[in-house]
């Protein structure tokens, strides 16, 4: 069971933005009582809707905290040739040293962050300078355009300023930049937004072939459950903070529990069928004023007594399928007295 | 049933940019004979990859861009310069991103009654806000949940509602509607795109629907163009083109979008174009450098449009000649 070793977990992970307003206090719950246990080898993705702390989670798993944002509570563990290294309890300069080469970040709109005036190849070395010492400029040119190459990119590219590629380009180049150094975790926050539909194939192809090449962990947040459905192994649903939902890919395709699981796959259309398709009813729920007991019980049409007033654990429904509802923790019975 | 009136009528319509200095100046046609027609209620969906010109064809139907060459005629003819407000009365449009459509600092009230008074709709104030509450409560919401407050304080899926609502005070037969769920979250993109096929159905209205999302274009419209590079590859009724695609570029379009079922995950890998503007410029078929079946004279000449099975397809792999 070598494959299933853990890379990365978490305990009770809590990360809160507290925003100090003319004296009112006002605190966002974004990433709340999260535990995750991410494997060796796999794509683990993250689902939600926007809003509902998928990038705080990244950024407090990478160990990205800045004021407002703030860690309340829990741990975040990295397994590192077997051994557990708690992120907060390193300094800084250990911190760093681990990025790129251990954990790297792929942020939202990764296309837009090259230095516009200087050619990417110069980009390269930088990256490549504040990392390896001792090479001369030739070598690290050599091992870009090596890099290049075997991800499947044009190597001319490298001699081009940023502004010359197309944005799905830039998308890509950034992408295959994160990887270089042989990272074991990689962190992609909505790697294929704002892409239009080919381009979002090349970008996904990109990271599949990356995660073959290293066979390494990439952690992937997107809303786009299309993508979820082609490149993830193990997906975690995100709502108001909590993960409320977790299983293997296929398992939360073909077997939804959680309500709002079962919107977010049946309200997407799909070809050959116009039947009529219904969204989640209402809104996304503010973070500074989460309903009580299930957050997202307004928005649930099974909602029951105890949904209004205590919010549900994350429990193991078999087959390790985590769920977080009293509906299916309650059993038939309760579904049944709904119904009636 | 050919006497059946067309509501917009687009004729050859070019649009040529010039980039570069004067030594060294490059034309692209960004649009290149670019025809088709809206029928009263219908939702007709033009596709393609960004980068294909296709909002530089909704630019020139509003008028923010004038055409090179080419006609388009609104209820069968060319609206003059006076008659600005009887051609956008008639013609509303709502953009990609609600929450830039909006001035932050405004309250969202402001720009209903603004509409209403650019186009004198009602007499008094209480005329006005009857009118916004009857068109706010077509999209779901009402004025009292809207009245008196900011774009912070809704959500992206309500300010693209109420952005719709704004379009609809006019009573306009045709909606163009660029990109309008691209930025909106999945779980409610369905209740807009549900919203503009009521709006057909019910206001008996027209959708130009302009997007790359496939997937909710086959949900709810009746004909669909799919564009590359300034040229329509692809035109006629959505179950036909998106179904059984004839053009190379139609059936690369469908097979990118990835299907909600894992067990249908991509195999093999696709060619990219890396830099657009040579494709643009590129002789013969525009396609021709990623397509799988390329021959020698998809490089030579540009197809022709002919009529496959009631669907127009620009490919030579057609041509019998």
């Amino acid at each position: 069971m070598a494959d299933d070793m853990s890379v990365l977990t978490t305990q009770n992970l809590k990360s809160f933005y507290v925003l100090n307003i003319y004296g009112a206090k006002k605190v966002v719950k974004a990433v709340d009582k999260v535990d995750l246990e991410i494997r060796e080898n796999e794509i683990y993705g993250i689902a939600g809707e926007s809003g509902c702390g998928k990038t705080t989670l990244l950024k407090t798993l990478y160990g990205l905290i800045k004021p407002p944002l703030r860690l309340i509570d829990g741990k975040v563990f990295y397994v590192r040739d077997g051994q557990e290294i708690d992120i907060y309890s390193l300094s800084k300069e250990e911190r760093r040293k681990l990025r790129w080469e251990y954990i790297a970040y792929i942020p939202q709109g990764a296309m837009s962050v090259f230095n516009p005036v200087i050619k990417l190849k110069e980009t390269y070395r930088d990256f490549l300078d504040s990392h390896l010492t001792g090479k001369t400029k030739e070598e690290v040119f050599d091992m870009a355009r090596e890099h290049i190459n075997k991800l499947g990119l044009p190597v001319k590219i490298l001699d081009a300023y940023p502004h010359q590629l197309s944005g799905g380009m830039r998308q890509r180049v950034a992408i295959a930049l994160a990887a270089l150094l042989k990272p074991r975790i990689i962190f992609a926050d909505e790697p294929t937004t704002a892409l239009d539909v080919v381009v979002q194939r090349g970008v996904i192809q990109l990271l599949k072939g990356i995660q073959e090449i290293l066979g390494n962990t990439i952690v992937l947040v997107t809303h786009d459950m299309g993508v979820h459905a082609n490149l993830t192994d193990r997906l975690g649903i995100m709502y108001a903070g909590k993960i409320i939902e977790e299983a293997i890919t296929e398992e939360i395709f073909g077997n939804p529990l959680h309500p709002y699981t079962k919107y977010l796959i049946n309200s997407l259309p799909k070809f050959g069928d116009t039947g009529s398709r219904e969204s989640v009813p209402g809104n996304p729920p503010s973070l500074v004023s989460i309903p009580s007991g299930c957050s997202f019980h307004p928005r649930c049409p099974y909602a029951f007594a105890i949904c209004t007033e205590q919010m549900p654990e994350l429990f193991d429904a078999g087959n390790h399928h985590k769920v977080a509802c009293w509906l299916i923790k309650e059993g038939k019975d309760a579904k049944d007295a709904i119904v009636s | 049933m050919q006497k059946m009136q067309l509501f917009l009528e687009i004729k050859n319509l070019t649009k040529e940019f010039f980039l570069g200095s004067i030594i060294s100046r490059q034309k692209i046609t960004a649009v290149d004979n670019v025809s088709f027609n809206i029928k009263p209620t219908e939702i007709f969906t033009l596709a393609g990859e960004s980068g294909c010109g296709k909002t530089t064809v909704a630019r020139m139907i509003l008028g923010f861009e004038e055409p090179t060459s080419g006609a388009i005629l609104y209820k069968g003819r060319r609206p003059k310069k006076g008659e600005k407000v009887w051609f956008t009365q008639g013609m509303q449009t709502i953009f990609q991103n609600p929450f830039e459509t909006f001035n932050p600092l405004r309250k969202v009230d402001c720009y209903l009654f603004e509409t209403v008074q650019n186009y004198k709709l009602a007499r008094d104030n209480k005329e006005a806000q009857e009118l916004i509450d009857r068109k706010l409560k077509s999209v779901g919401l009402s004025f009292e949940e809207v009245s008196g407050r900011y774009p912070s304080e809704f959500s992206g899926g309500q300010l693209q509602r109420i952005s719709i609502a704004r379009s609809l005070l006019t009573a306009p037969s045709l909606l163009i509607a660029d990109e309008p769920v691209s930025m909106v979250d999945a779980s409610i993109r369905m209740s807009i795109v549900n919203l503009f096929k009521n709006l057909e159905e019910e206001l008996s209205m027209s959708v130009l629907y302009i997007t790359h999302d496939l997937a909710t274009a086959y949900y709810m419209s009746g004909q669909i163009a799919i564009m590359f590079r300034g040229n329509i590859m692809e035109m006629g009724p959505v179950e036909k083109v998106l179904m059984n695609p004839k053009h190379p570029y139609t059936k690369l379009l469908r097979e990118s979008i990835p299907e909600v079922d894992p067990s249908k995950k991509w195999r093999g890998e696709i060619a990219f174009s890396n830099i657009e503007h040579e494709e643009y410029l590129r002789e013969g078929c525009k396609f021709a450098g990623r397509c799988p079946r390329t021959m020698d004279i998809c490089k030579r000449e540009a197809p022709k449009a002919i009529y496959v099975d009631g669907v127009l397809v620009k490919c030579h792999l057609y041509c019998s000649d």
